[in-house]
């Protein structure tokens, strides 16, 4: 069993979970993944770490709820109870490096974070910082009260860029007019983006990879797809990667986004639509 | 080939008088006996529920049955299975009323005969080799092996009481199972019986493998696996669920915590995909995905339990294995009206079980034989609308004699469904060969073991199971397991490092 140690609401619908998963948090690697079963009864859903704590054996979730798991694992999960099964770390880690380039190349890499991706992007940013590139992080969502981890974030770049929908907090706009400004203004003073690292909702990641593209910005984006398994038993996660089907869950999840296929994968993601929505009305029903 | 026997029932009289005149048969008149057919549930009410299909002998029906055991001197059943189960020996037990002595027998040599019984292909093991069959000229008349086992499994767990083997003294060494499958649970309970330590690791949620993901509820209720498992925990046998050797800890870290000696057995769990176009498309599966979701994750009981499996009419199905009967049958459990089993050879080429093939006929599935997938067509927002087959007939035979389907030219047709399972095979997992140093593997990515000892090239690491074999049988598994533990037990009385007064716990 793995025991919920914090539970915290960090925006509308958005909870933090600081699970006890000592074997996870030791061999924890940044962007890698965990297959979570709340209850007997559950899905098995993918959902990216977010910080892992050798020390205390935890390992942190960001959970935006939008379905029925996700809802049931706010509602019903408190501090002190557990979720039934956690599997991980999996999926490849980030290759801490400029693509195309020698490995002692230090660069700027710029982390576009959408919504929750902020929270998967956490250990990405830092581990490049530590690496001794430097950080330039694109924070977005629709208002101010859905950006997370604004401050951890913060600290692991060298320079923050915030934007919102609706100009909330932060410039008004998407984070890919932010990151073509980034990108533009790096080449008027004769210095680049070297790599892109997109991670947030699809559409997101397809226009930040849209973006980058007539510059030639090596971009990597982080696919969460629907899985069953998470060790490739099942080959549900499938996506179009140059022409050719990749598993997201080992031959991924990060993947060169201007190679990816989102549209195929988001036509994927909605498979289960009908029933998702049949399972939500039936759980709200319930509940009231 | 061959189509099954006229199933003509024995009426209680009959099988009292036989069992009563046992002994005074002689081997002529054995041979002539009538076959003692089990009753099956009706081909249009199965299909509306996941109970099992033959329903068990009765304890009368199971000794008449074993009175056709005609004892052969050279015993060709027991040569045809693969752990050497002494096969008349428990069929005279059977015979004779003796219950217990017989599933004692069979324990002797398989720990898991509830399961075996119903999966093993007995036709091609133990049954293939029935001098009973022989004299009917019908491999359907041979003795009916398998059900008699599965009575007897079924008769100890609900009648007479679990006798567990008994567990050899602590012996200090600890030893590894990678995956909870048949061939890493027989190994890890006889590694119990010589004493050892025994820890399976599993990356599910849940242990038994193929046996609890693959195999569908109608074919091996999952409550029998449930309880192998258990009584294996009884024997001490210890379970870490949820743990991916390879990702959440290698197997350099299972020595560096104290164990000895590892034994992989990963199984085949690399769906492979035909490759045609359209395989991108919304109602395309695995046969894999299809049936864990509908046995595993329960997408049966939805939206009792969660995790969903998409219900259509129309379902094609591709392959022609144990795997694909289970697909197409699975699908009309979930309420398809039409189910094609698309498959490219004919049918004396078909790898399932002769009982599946006819279960599935029965059930309505259609068979379209020496059909060959060529596209999958889909609508304008990517969901499946039709399996695109081209017509083969049968040309040359190929170096193992298998005579090659030969594509007819022009020969097109559309099957409308909305849903294409893809049962054609499954590889190796890459997991363990990719994350662990020193373990050689074949061009297929199968580990290459000592057939004598199951070792890797990696010193006290053994293997077994499909990881080695490629997708085999769930017997064959089983034997690598046993066959590992034994030579396990060998390696670490003779070369491993004494265990340490306190093992680290």
């Amino acid at each position: 069993m793995f025991r919920i140690i914090e539970k915290r609401p960090l925006g509308e619908h958005v909870t933090l979970y600081e699970v006890e998963a000592p074997r996870v948090a030791k061999r924890h690697r940044p962007g890698q993944f965990v297959m979570v079963r709340p209850h007997p009864r559950s899905e098995r859903i993918p959902l990216t770490i977010a910080h892992a704590d050798r020390e205390k054996g935890t390992i942190t979730l960001v959970v935006q709820a939008v379905g029925k798991t996700t809802f049931e694992m706010s509602d019903a999960f408190a501090q002190g109870d557990c979720f039934c099964d956690v599997a991980g770390p999996l999926g490849n880690p980030t290759h801490i490096a400029i693509p195309g380039r020698a490995e002692d190349f230090r660069g700027t890499v710029a982390c576009v974070a959408g919504g929750i991706g902020a929270a998967p992007m956490l250990p990405i940013a830092r581990a490049f910082r530590d690496a001794g590139h430097e950080v330039v992080t694109i924070l977005g969502a629709r208002r101010k009260d859905l950006l997370v981890f604004e401050d951890r974030l913060g600290s692991a770049s060298r320079e923050l860029l915030v934007c919102t929908d609706d100009g909330s907090s932060g410039r008004k706009g998407f984070v890919t007019d932010v990151l073509k400004d980034l990108i533009e203004t790096r080449r008027a003073m004769g210095s680049d983006v070297h790599l892109a690292v997109a991670i947030g909702p699809p559409l997101m990641m397809k226009f930040c990879s849209k973006t980058t593209r007539p510059y030639a910005v090596p971009t990597l984006v982080s696919l969460n797809t629907i899985m069953v398994d998470g060790t490739g038993m099942c080959g549900g996660c499938r996506v179009m990667v140059d022409g050719v089907a990749k598993y997201v869950c080992v031959d991924g999840p990060e993947f060169d986004g201007h190679k990816v296929d989102f549209d195929g994968m988001m036509r994927r993601q909605a498979m289960y639509r009908r029933e998702e929505a049949e399972s939500l009305a039936r759980y709200r029903e319930e509940a009231r | 080939m061959t189509s099954p026997p006229e199933r003509i029932a024995l009426t209680p009289e009959e099988l009292a008088a036989r069992i009563e005149g046992r002994a005074a048969f002689n081997p002529r008149q054995r041979g002539q006996l009538p076959k003692v057919f089990w009753a099956e549930q009706d081909p249009l009410e199965r299909v509306k529920n996941v109970s099992e299909v033959p329903l068990a002998y009765t304890p009368e029906q199971a000794r008449a049955e074993a009175v056709r055991c005609l004892s052969c001197k050279n015993e060709p059943c027991v040569t045809g299975c693969p752990v050497g189960v002494d096969v008349p020996g428990f069929l005279n037990l059977v015979a004779d009323g003796d219950f217990r002595g017989a599933i004692r027998k069979i324990k002797e040599t398989n720990l898991l005969p509830a399961i075996c019984g119903r999966v093993c292909p007995q036709e091609s093991q133990c049954q293939q080799n029935c001098m009973v069959a022989k004299v009917h000229k019908d491999l359907g008349f041979a003795v009916s092996i398998g059900k008699i086992e599965a009575f007897l499994a079924d008769w100890e767990r609900e009648v007479g009481g679990v006798e567990l083997p008994p567990v050899g003294a602590p012996s200090g060494f600890r030893v590894a199972i990678i995956g909870a499958g048949p061939s890493g649970l027989t190994c890890a309970g006889d590694l119990r019986r010589f004493g050892h330590e025994a820890v399976v690791f599993e990356a599910f949620h849940k242990a038994g493998g193929v046996l609890v993901y693959g195999i569908p509820e109608f074919r091996l209720p999952k409550a029998i696996v449930a309880a192998e498992v258990d009584n294996l925990a009884k024997m001490g046998v210890a379970f870490e669920l949820d743990t991916v050797v390879g990702q959440t800890l290698s197997i350099d870290d299972l020595f560096d915590e104290g164990f000895q000696a590892v034994y992989v057995a990963t199984g085949a769990g690399l769906p492979y995909f035909v490759n045609v176009p359209g395989e991108d498309a919304n109602g395309v599966y695995s046969a894999n995905e299809y049936l864990t979701r509908a046995n595993l994750m329960g997408a049966f009981r939805f939206p009792e339990e969660d995790t969903p499996v998409l219900r259509r009419e129309n379902v094609a199905v591709l392959g022609g294995g144990n795997v694909a009967m289970d697909s197409a049958r699975t699908a009309l459990r979930l309420g398809a009206k039409n189910v094609y089993l698309v498959y490219r050879r004919s049918r004396e080429e078909m790898p399932a079980r002769l009982e599946e093939v006819h279960h599935a006929e029965e059930e309505g599935v259609r068979f379209r034989l020496l059909n060959a997938p060529v596209e999958i067509l889909t609508t304008p927002d990517g969901w499946v609308r039709a399996l695109k087959v081209q017509r083969c007939e049968l040309g040359e035979p190929d170096e193992k004699g298998r005579r090659r389907p030969v594509p007819i030219e022009g020969a097109f047709e559309e099957l409308p469904v909305e849903i294409v399972i893809e049962a054609i095979g499954n590889g190796p997992n890459p997991l363990i060969p990719k994350t662990t140093a020193g373990l050689s593997t074949t061009r297929h990515g199968t580990l290459v073991v000592d057939e004598a000892t199951m070792m890797t090239t990696r010193k006290g690491v053994f293997a077994g199971g499909d990881i080695v074999a490629g997708a085999a049988t769930v017997i064959l598994a089983m034997g690598h397991g046993r066959k590992a533990a034994a030579a396990i037990d060998a390696y670490l009385r003779c070369e491993a490092e004494p265990p340490t007064a306190n093992p680290p716990s």
